[in-house]
């Protein structure tokens, strides 16, 4: 019984959410405080700014460590595949299309027709990041930081991966 | 062996992701495009843009559909796998122990520093989008493509979703009357 209302909890939120996970945490907290009561209002913050102080995606993160709270292991593991599948599923069916006609003209001018979009998305998310980390950090630090790692990325060719440890040490010790 | 880089690609991205699924959309590229060459920049733009389209979170779609191209069901369990159960362990482990983490000074400190170099990443990725769509559909096409995307997403509100779709939709029915102009002009109907 419990797995199923877990699964109902996460499935929801997971096909209703558009916009990737941020989008659908306020969903997964109408389920898991409003609906099933199983955390408190303030718990739910709780557990949402450890997933903010984490990596990795927050919708799968907050699922996981929820279906453990109420379900243990088998608990995380239907959390996590409530939220992930049903839109994989679909992912995966309509890619297999798409690839299967890759070299058909009109699947060509559809990538080419949506790229503008896609450019426009990722630069709306560019900007909200940008905000973030002004109004997280400052723009004197924000500059530094945009400045140092768009010379490592592009001009140096560092690997991001190294970029990203260097400014996790540089926000340890110099932001913290 | 394409298990192991795609666990190895896949464990990277989910924990040098901060800041939820969209961040680990730069790094995802960066490991499939250009370190292990899966996926042309074409074929990551149709993931990216059905993976918009979709609901659910990004970043375990990206990450699912890629670990299925590259080495099937179990490819794409363990490209899932790779991405959450890391970090889930790390909540776990973290909010079970010590929930007072999340607020020592250094940890938000580093979460806070990842942010800008996200913003480079993402300008980068939304320059070379830019800069393709430029090269296929010409300054003119493109840039009215983007000034019209961006005052529906932006100023309008449409949901990318409803605008993708129409866009998809949209290259569908239009080639079709292409390639019957074609058909009349080699017929020489028309014109």
């Amino acid at each position: 019984m419990i797995y199923w209302q877990i699964f109902l909890a996460f499935f929801i939120p997971g096909i209703v959410g558009y916009g990737g996970g941020p989008a659908s945490i306020p969903l997964v907290q109408n389920e898991v405080v409003d609906r099933y009561g199983w955390l408190s209002v303030s718990e739910f913050s709780e557990v949402l700014a450890m997933g903010n102080a984490l990596p990795g995606p927050i919708a799968t993160k907050m699922a996981g460590y929820i279906g453990f709270q109420q379900g243990g292991v088998l608990g995380a593991g239907v959390g996590i595949f409530a939220t992930v599948a049903p839109s994989l599923i679909l992912m995966i069916l309509l890619l297999s299309v798409i690839y299967r006609y890759k070299d058909s003209p009109k699947v060509k001018n559809m990538t080419n027709y949506i790229r503008p979009t896609i450019a426009v998305l990722l630069g709306v998310m560019t900007f909200s990041f940008l905000a973030t980390a002004y109004e997280g950090i400052g723009i004197l630090q924000t500059i530094i930081l945009v400045v140092a790692s768009f010379l490592l990325l592009e001009k140096w060719k560092v690997h991001p991966a190294f970029v990203i440890v260097g400014a996790l040490g540089y926000g340890a010790v110099f932001l913290a | 062996m394409k298990q192991v880089q795609l666990f190895l690609a896949f464990f990277r991205v989910g924990m040098l992701g901060y800041g939820g699924g969209p961040s680990s959309i730069p790094l995802v590229h960066k490991e499939v495009v250009e370190n292990y060459k899966w996926m042309n920049d074409d074929e990551f733009a149709d993931v990216l843009a059905l993976g918009n389209t979709l609901p659910g979170p990004i970043a375990t779609k990206m990450a699912g559909y890629i670990g299925y191209r590259v080495a099937g069901l179990l490819g794409m369990i363990n490209a899932v796998f790779a991405t959450t159960i890391p970090t889930i362990i790390l909540m776990i482990v973290l909010l079970t122990s010590l929930s007072s983490f999340k607020n020592l000074p250094w940890v938000s400190g580093m979460t806070k520093a990842v942010v800008p170099v996200v913003a480079v990443m993402l300008a980068t990725l939304t320059w070379d989008f830019f800069k393709k769509s430029k090269d296929t559909l010409g300054i003119l096409n493109s840039s009215l493509l983007v000034i019209a995307s961006l005052i529906l997403l932006e100023f309008l509100n449409f949901h990318p979703a409803i605008l993708i779709g129409a866009l998809l939709l949209f290259a569908l029915l239009k080639k079709d009357r292409a390639v019957k102009h074609e058909q009349n002009v080699e017929r020489g109907v028309g014109l």
